[in-house]
């Protein structure tokens, strides 16, 4: 994922282009994290980004590795938006060795501290509380660095949501609430359970500046994200971005939907943000062999990472024991030297 | 050695800490006010030391009040969180044990989550069922955290610093009933290591296991037995994940007996651990069977003739020590 530090103006195709490449990779991750899944490969169950690429890639494309992220249960195309590692990806939904998190998380707990993606999270609106803690830490330390939180639409009815936010406008804090808002909490369409005007309404009600942006067009979340980031890097304080989108894929990969009325997704396909940026790129000089590439190389990058994941290793058994905490004996069924802590109970500097 | 309050030695306590370590602070409600902390003052003056951004004067979020410490414990600083009562900490126990306790496992090591929450424990005199409970056995449960109850000022200022200190999340829980107690504190640096027991009082007919206020209640009960001419062994364990089995192993391999008493109710709580481990480890040393003594399994009630029926009374454990003596 190429990074775009400079908040320049879009709709400059070399950067759109960049853009869309991006995107391509989140596609191709989730598209083959799918067939994988299907083929017994994935332990777990896995929440796909497809249909929402726009949204993470034109927000992260304006942040710093320096910058932190907080996500969500859906969070691959966070993380490889953010910087993270897709080859590590993809070990670490299959349960390998080399996985992002050590093979300890699966698809819901993916991380990559060393690029600021705080992780994925299986509890929603933990990312809200605990990135206000972030930035907080950041205010504390007199970092130059911002936060960025990705929320979707169910979310903004848990309790959580509004401690966070009224806490971010309170202190100030440097930070960007980001709601994906694709029409769907799980299997039940949001509005049918949301009172009032929707989450702008409700950030404003805060005091939050928000803005509401079409989510399937990555040149006007870009264009967005980098305004009101550029506000929070100036001291402006919390704001708040609204990403309209839709959720083309179910719940989980093996979701039926068959709470959806019939059509519903083949319209929602047509205005997906992958088609719809290759249809802008063909119009603004880069030349349709180009863009084909582009994405097949996508798609090349993330088939060689699957043949590595297959071929890598799972762990240990007794590496289970290791990183739950410094203190404590080990446990009775831990075998020699996998369990942090030595039996007196004293603090132990070996460690994972 | 400096006679203080609990409450007066652990606010000590932070503000050393703090002064050592600025990426040491504070987040709770009425932190920063006249009173600061309106319990017991353990937060007064500090706000003038530290200024508002590291005595953090919070609104009524407990889930972000335990939020924010994580994301600022993981985001490198070593965050105090104070949720008043472990009653309101049930309000935060998503924050804690989803998120805290398995930050660093679940995400393969890559981070470490060095936070204090305090969350006071304990009957307090007509507080009644939502303001006097005990939760010490619900944290123990839980991988990832440690959890102490220190029942001395000493402890309390030592422990705090070593929570501080600590990597791991750390539960600090304080009984109510101590803030206004008062005990020596030493004027050094005072540092209390985690999972270390302290024997109390030394004994070779009875071991008698607790901690927190309850441990003083203990040396009460085995100062009365004393008169009987019976020799009592009393552990304050301080810390109860980890805790010290080494301590507690060789005085019942000296005594042969073995009473845990505790404030929480009794059913599924952290004396029922220490009695199972001691039986396991300790069986060919057992004179008898090791004895708990807890609350009813009820929510504490008001009025004071059934508040002291909930109440573990040292004429209770005094009842239940006997037992374990004659048996």
């Amino acid at each position: 994922m190429s990074k775009i530090t400079e908040p320049v103006r879009t709709n400059e195709p070399a950067r759109v282009f960049e853009l869309f490449k991006t995107m391509c990779l989140i596609r191709a991750f989730e598209e083959r994290a799918e067939d994988a899944f299907d083929a017994g490969f994935v332990n777990g169950s896995i929440h796909q980004y497809i249909g929402e690429e726009a949204i993470g890639t034109g927000v992260c494309a304006n942040l710093r590795d320096s910058d932190y992220i907080l996500s969500n249960h859906r969070g691959h195309g966070h993380s490889i938006a953010k910087g993270a590692n897709p080859e590590a990806m993809m070990k670490e939904l299959m349960g390998r060795v080399g996985g992002t998190s050590g093979a300890k998380g699966g698809s819901m707990h993916i991380a990559d501290f060393s690029v600021g993606m705080l992780g994925a999270n299986g509890v929603l609106a933990d990312g809200l509380t605990m990135g206000v803690g972030a930035a907080q830490a950041i205010s504390l330390k007199g970092e130059d660095a911002i936060v960025t939180v990705f929320v979707g639409d169910g979310t903004t009815n848990r309790g959580p949501f509004y401690e966070a936010l009224n806490w971010a406008m309170v202190y100030a804090l440097p930070i960007m609430f980001v709601c994906e808002n694709n029409s769907y909490a799980s299997s039940t369409m949001t509005r049918s359970v949301t009172a009032g005007e929707g989450p702008v309404a409700r950030a404003k009600a805060f005091g939050m500046p928000a803005f509401d942006v079409d989510g399937n067009d990555v040149s006007a979340v870009d264009t967005l994200a980098a305004d009101l980031i550029g506000r929070i890097r100036g001291g402006g304080g919390p704001q708040f971005l609204h990403a309209r989108t839709y959720r083309v894929k179910g719940h989980i990969s093996r979701d039926k939907m068959l709470y959806r009325a019939e059509g519903e997704t083949e319209e929602h396909w047509k205005d997906e943000p992958i088609g719809r940026c290759a249809a802008w790129l063909a119009t603004n000089g880069i030349a349709e062999d180009e863009v084909n590439a582009a994405r097949d190389a996508a798609y090349a990058r993330i088939d060689a990472a699957v043949a590595e994941a297959k071929e890598a290793p799972f762990p240990d058994a007794s590496l289970a024991y290791a990183d739950v905490q410094d203190y404590g004996p080990p446990e009775p069924w831990a075998q020699d030297g996998s369990q942090d802590g030595p039996q007196d109970g004293s603090q132990s500097g070996s460690t994972s | 050695m400096t006679e203080m309050t609990f409450a007066d030695a652990v606010r000590e306590g932070l503000a050393e800490e703090m002064r050592r370590d600025p990426l040491v602070w504070a987040l709770g409600e009425d932190l920063s006010t006249a009173h600061g902390g309106t319990s017991a003052n353990q937060y007064t003056g500090l706000i003038d030391e530290f200024g508002p951004k590291r005595i953090v004067n919070t609104p009524i979020s407990e889930n972000t009040i335990m939020g924010a410490a994580v994301g600022a414990a993981v985001a490198g600083t070593r965050p105090v969180a104070d949720l008043r009562m472990a009653d309101f900490g049930m309000c935060a126990v998503d924050e804690l044990v989803n998120q805290a306790a398995k930050i660093r496992y679940m995400f393969g090591g890559q981070a470490r989550v060095p936070l204090v929450v305090r969350q006071a424990i304990g009957v307090r005199k007509g507080a009644a069922a939502q303001h006097s409970q005990s939760t010490e056995a619900w944290y123990v449960h839980t991988p990832g955290l440690v959890v102490v109850a220190p029942g001395t000022p000493a402890d309390g200022r030592g422990l705090l610093k070593s929570a501080i200190r600590a990597d791991d999340p750390v539960v600090f829980m304080e009984h109510k009933d101590l803030w206004v107690a008062t005990g020596d504190v030493p004027d050094d640096e005072g540092v209390v290591p985690i999972g270390v027991a302290k024997t109390v009082r030394t004994g070779n007919d009875l071991t008698l296991v607790s901690w927190s206020k309850m441990a003083r209640l203990c040396e009460e009960v085995a100062e009365t037995l004393a008169g009987d001419g019976v020799s009592v062994e009393v552990i304050d364990l301080r810390s109860l994940w980890p805790w010290d089995t080494a301590a507690v192993y060789a005085s019942v391999r000296k005594t042969g007996r073995l009473l845990v008493a505790q404030e929480a109710v009794q059913t599924g709580g952290f004396a029922a651990e220490v009695a199972t481990d001691v039986t396991e480890h300790c069986f060919d040393a057992l004179k008898t069977h090791v004895r708990r003594i807890g609350a009813p399994r009820m929510p504490v009630p008001y009025a004071e003739p059934m508040e002291n029926e909930y109440r573990v009374t040292p004429e209770r454990i005094l009842a239940r020590a006997r037992e374990t003596l004659a048996a």
